[in-house]
């Protein structure tokens, strides 16, 4: 069962072949059994699951299901959820129980879905490897000497080690889809403003995008139909219909052009990943696509923009943090300035206080011009390269990372050296657009992930690539050895 | 065009770093400090890549999207529950959230 | 050395929205604490702000008010700074591109000419919430209801020039925001609130001297204070050869002087930049004139309405406006009136109802005595069916609820007297019953004419016509 796509285990669930509870206990064993190396999970809320569970199954019995009824899932703890701790990977937030769900597990939940836990993560979405969380580093199931990728490292774990069968994620510069490269997944980062980041600590607030990883395309399109569309609580949520994603990706193959970036493809590329990833465009071409190289001329800032633009955003988000109303709070009160210094000099770990002055260095008087006003100024020249690009070609594709999963500790002391991974999913969050990473082969018995992106509000389309491509391949299907 | 390097003498000091410290109230401890400036002085570094890029005549994109805000209109929806919410306060009195006593 | 005093204002008006300017939690003051603090005003971890519409209509119409250029784009930026009462430790406020700018109002001077004050923006934002000092030993508890009311900030230009020009600029502002129903302009409770920018320079200067600001003024009286004691002082340290410190300093009103403040840094870096939750707010032209279409008569043109069309000096217009409300009453009652004249009716407004205002605590809104039953009661004195002092009556029985004009009349035997006959009768009767008087009269004691006068109004209850009664006594005085 632990292996089965959601799409299957609904089939399971509504033919009654195993019911939600006996689903969800199986998963539970799992992550009892498993992530204890794993490190995927900072909370189990295995009562509250088996409470769903058995309200699953009465809706089964009586023939109310929703969409995603009895489907075990879990949410990064980035995401609020109500009576349940909320972590963000900190000590800043290691006492505080939410009071209030986000859109996107209020969304999920109403529509039947089960949440096991919240997963680990790097501290307040800043990193690419799991490896900055107050809760300890997270394993890559493939191999636990590695990495599993990060922000959303948790999610990756827990999915691709089948303790649950699809996570909740989220995406700044590549948070969803390097892991899920990394890991062997399907991550899905959707247009910026298709679904609501109301109850999604926020991390970069122009950057951020709620997401998923799940082992296939298909419960990509399942999960997204229940959480895209318009939320009145987020100004930055956008007000446009929401298609039907299943019936878009079975729709009949059409020819695609696709653009490949050829300047990806240089010596910043590990040449076994380059392989397998021209590899996977190959099978697009079998498939009737017909590839046609790019040229986006100001990627190559894509990092130093995102590394202005990102910090600038956080260090103002995360100045809630001060210990008056939830929280951490040091010890001692004698003096408030010193209490706030205290507070967030313990509660924030090293590369959160990193980004902070970095944020703060680049809006500062004297540098506001020419690094953050610089920084939004080619931003834009970066979003119109896409912009131009799309005027040829339907989708771009290339890389997810540079290299598959390394390992851990490898490059944690070297903050430019780790951002650097997030080379090429950066252009999508500056950008806006949707972009979704879908296994395309092995290397060195570690996964590797191919990119797609679209033009604005173009899931259906991207999913659909990403279907067929699973439909022809089965990467996606394949499990690490002891979790099989 | 002028280079990085040229552009900006980029040497974070440790004065430059205390000062952020300061307005970002954040407690670096001295063993961290000097890691702290090597490893900013990285990433200044690499941001600084972004002066060579000739940006005149172009619009700072601060929104993917070029949308205008929605309106809501003035209506009370919320209601009292600070019980609720003062649950995850680190100290609070009388319905009060207590800080150190700032003097004016 | 003739030194000349520059100030600019600053006034944060808080705008009388149900609920604040990006959530929903009530605006309603006095509440208890914490109570309309919601997820949103606290900060909490991953809440966004949404725009009230009421806020930007709000803006807008005191931009109308003033000339002020509505800004068809206009951006909200966050604040950076840290203090308690301050949840987010950043205020989303506006910065750039304000949402109305470039604007004037016209203010009385002393010499009694009239002189054109600039506003250079005025713009939308959060207020913060209060901390209170008192009884937390070593602490302060923090109120979070003020979070997230709309603020208005509205900025002159360095135009005024004297204490008294600054008094004169905040008044007309605070009239006008109450008039416009944006605001309830209450200082006590916080809703008005003034700092001002002060610099001095010798005169024929035209660089600016360098200013400081002074906050804490919740008063039109302490404003003026303030800026004279603060401006003596910078002439006195420059006079003195020293340079006046770029800072910020409180009004102390118990010590009348203006102190350096200690908590605030000198180099507060606030980091400005565009707020990434809030998109740009776009205004149309037709939003304008929709809004433009609402605005009340303006309380200049009232003023200079009610001086024409009711013939009143400038002094009784301007008490008469002094709030829309109290306009509206008086216009009222002069519409529902038909022999008293609109001097009468003012001059009764003016002093007897105003007078019934302060005595019970009421606002004009809540008064007992309408404008159909005033103009009634003034009609009755136009004709003189009423005496000047038996209308007191009436009126004060009006406002106890005793009933109607006509009604207390009848029941109290009010009419006036103005029956000749009955008239000569009660002057003979006096003259009668006080020889003494009568004769000190004829003598020529003028004095005493007052004295008999008033016998005879007491021998009528009060009822007969003063000006017949004089005019019958001193015709039989005369015999």
């Amino acid at each position: 069962m632990h292996d089965y796509t959601l799409a299957r285990l609904r089939e399971g669930l509504l033919g009654e072949r195993f019911s939600a509870t006996e689903l969800t206990r199986h998963f539970l064993d799992r992550i009892a059994r498993f992530d204890g190396e794993l490190n995927a999970f900072i909370s189990v809320t295995a009562e509250q699951a088996l409470r769903q569970a058995e309200h699953a199954d009465r809706n089964l019995a009586a023939g109310r299901s929703s969409a995603l009824t009895g489907l075990p899932i879990a949410h990064k703890d980035i995401f609020c959820t109500r009576g349940v701790k909320t972590t963000c990977g900190s000590r800043m937030l290691d006492n505080f129980v939410s009071p209030y769900d986000a859109t996107v597990v209020e969304r999920l939940e109403r529509a039947g879905a089960i949440m096991l836990g919240k997963t680990n993560m790097d501290e307040f979405a800043m990193g690419s490897s799991n490896e900055t969380s107050y809760y300890g580093p997270v394993r890559n199931p493939w191999d636990r000497e590695r990495v599993p990728g990060g922000s959303s490292g948790g999610s990756a774990a827990a999915v691709t080690a089948r303790l649950v069968s699809a996570a909740t994620g989220t995406d700044t510069g590549g948070s969803i889809r390097q892991p899920a490269a990394l890991s062997g997944l399907t991550g899905l980062k959707p247009t910026y403003g298709r679904v609501s980041r109301y109850g999604m600590v926020a991390f970069a607030s122009s950057l951020d995008q709620a997401g998923t990883l799940t082992h296939s395309a298909e419960d990509a399109a399942l999960l997204l139909q229940e959480i895209a569309g318009l939320d009145e609580r987020d100004s930055t949520s956008l007000d446009e219909p929401v298609p039907d994603y299943d019936r878009a990706i079975r729709t009949p193959w059409e020819k695609l052009t696709i653009g490949v970036p050829e300047s990806f493809f240089d010596d910043g590329l590990d040449a076994d990943t380059a392989a397998a990833v021209r590899a996977g465009l190959s099978v697009f071409e079998k498939l009737g696509a017909t590839l046609k190289p790019v040229t986006l001329s100001h990627i190559h800032l894509s990092v130093p923009v995102y590394y202005v633009v990102a910090p600038a955003e956080a260090s103002s988000n995360l100045s809630r943090f001060d210990g008056v109303r939830f929280g951490y709070r040091a010890a001692g009160d004698d003096d408030l300035i010193e209490l706030y210094k205290r507070t967030r000099g313990e509660g924030f770990g090293a590369e959160v206080k990193r980004r902070i002055l970095t944020g703060t260095y680049v809006l500062s008087t004297g540098y506001y011009d020419a690094y953050y006003l610089q920084a939004q100024k080619v931003r834009k020249l970066i979003s119109e390269d896409f912009r131009l690009a799309f005027e040829d070609v339907d989708l771009i594709a290339g890389p997810t990372t540079p290299t598959p999963a390394f390992r851990i500790g490898q490059k944690v002391d070297d903050p430019v050296q780790m951002y650097l991974n997030d080379i090429y999913t950066i252009g999508a969050n500056l950008a806006g657009l949707p972009a979704v990473s879908i296994p395309c082969g092995f290397v060195s018995g570690l996964p590797v992930g191919l990119q797609l992106v679209g033009p604005h509000l173009r899931e259906a389309e991207l999913l659909k690539a990403a279907h067929y491509f699973q439909l022809e391949t089965d990467w996606h299907l394949r499990t690490p050895g002891i979790y099989r | 065009m002028r280079t990085a390097s040229e552009f900006y003498a980029v040497s974070l000091k440790s004065e430059d770093v205390e000062k952020l410290c300061s307005l970002a109230r954040l407690e670096i401890a001295p063993a961290e400090s000097a890691d702290l400036l090597a490893k900013l002085t990285d990433i200044v570094r690499l941001v600084d890549e972004l002066q060579a890029q000739d940006t005149r005549g172009v619009v700072p994109m601060a929104h993917p999207l070029d949308r205008p805000q929605r309106l809501r209109a003035d209506v009370v929806t919320e209601s009292d529950e600070h019980a609720l919410y003062q649950a995850n306060a680190p100290l609070v009195e009388r319905d009060l959230y207590l800080v150190p006593k700032v003097i004016e | 050395m003739q030194w000349e005093i520059v100030i600019g204002l600053e006034i944060h008006t808080q705008l009388a929205t149900a609920s604040k300017i990006f959530s929903g939690a009530s605006t309603a003051y006095g509440a208890a604490p914490n109570s309309q603090a919601c997820l949103v005003d606290l900060g909490y971890p991953g809440v966004l702000p949404v725009l009230n519409e009421q806020a930007v209509v709000m803006a807008i119409k005191f931009g109308l008010a003033t000339g002020c250029r509505i800004a068809p784009r206009s951006v909200f930026a966050r604040k950076n700074y840290f203090y308690p009462d301050l949840p987010k430790g950043y205020q989303i406020s506006q910065y750039e591109l304000p949402i109305v700018h470039t604007g004037r109002i016209e203010i009385a001077t002393e010499a009694g000419g009239v002189k054109t004050v600039g506003i250079t923006r005025a713009h939308l934002e959060e207020d913060a919430g209060k901390s209170l000092h008192e009884d937390f030993r070593a602490y302060s508890g923090i109120d979070l209801n003020r979070a997230g009311t709309p603020l208005l900030e509205i900025v002159s230009e360095p135009d005024l020039r004297s204490a008294s020009e600054a008094g004169a600029y905040m008044r007309k502002i605070h009239e006008l925001v109450r008039y416009l129903e944006i605001s309830d302009g209450n200082m006590q409770e916080g809703s008005f609130r003034c700092d001002a920018n002060v610099s001095v320079r010798s005169r024929g200067e035209s660089r600016l001297g360098t200013r400081t600001e002074v906050k804490n003024l919740n008063s039109f009286r302490f404003v003026e204070k303030a800026i004279e004691i603060e401006a003596a002082r910078q002439i006195g340290i420059l006079e003195g050869g020293g340079s006046v410190l770029q800072e910020t300093r409180l009004y102390d009103p118990d010590r009348d002087e203006t102190r350096a403040m200690r908590t605030k840094e000198d180099a507060n870096d606030y980091r400005y930049f565009p707020e990434p939750d809030l998109l740009p707010v776009v205004i149309d032209d037709r939003l304008v004139e929709k809004i433009r279409a609402t605005l009340p008569e303006l309380p200049d043109a009232k003023r200079a309405r009610f001086s024409r069309e009711y013939a009143l000096s400038d002094y009784d217009a301007g008490v008469l406006t002094s709030s829309a409300a109290l306009a509206k009453y008086y216009e009222e009652t002069v519409l529902a009136a038909n022999s008293a004249s609109p001097k009468l009716i003012a001059n009764w407004v003016q002093s007897q109802v105003i007078a019934a205002l302060n005595e019970d605590g009421l606002d004009i809104r809540e008064f007992s005595v309408t404008p159909a039953e005033l103009a009634a009661l003034a009609d009755k004195i136009a004709d003189g069916t009423l005496s000047g002092t038996l209308a007191n009556e009436v009126f004060a029985a009006i406002r106890a609820g005793d009933g109607s004009v006509d009604t207390i009349i009848e029941q109290r035997g009010l009419r006036q007297i103005t029956d000749e006959g009955a008239i000569a009768r009660l002057v003979a009767e006096v003259l009668a019953a006080y020889p003494v008087q009568t004769q000190q009269c004829r003598d020529g004691n003028e004095k005493v004419i007052g004295f008999l006068v008033g016998q005879v109004m007491k021998a009528s209850q009060g009822k007969a016509n003063p000006k017949q009664v004089n005019d019958a006594l001193r015709k039989r005085l005369r015999e």
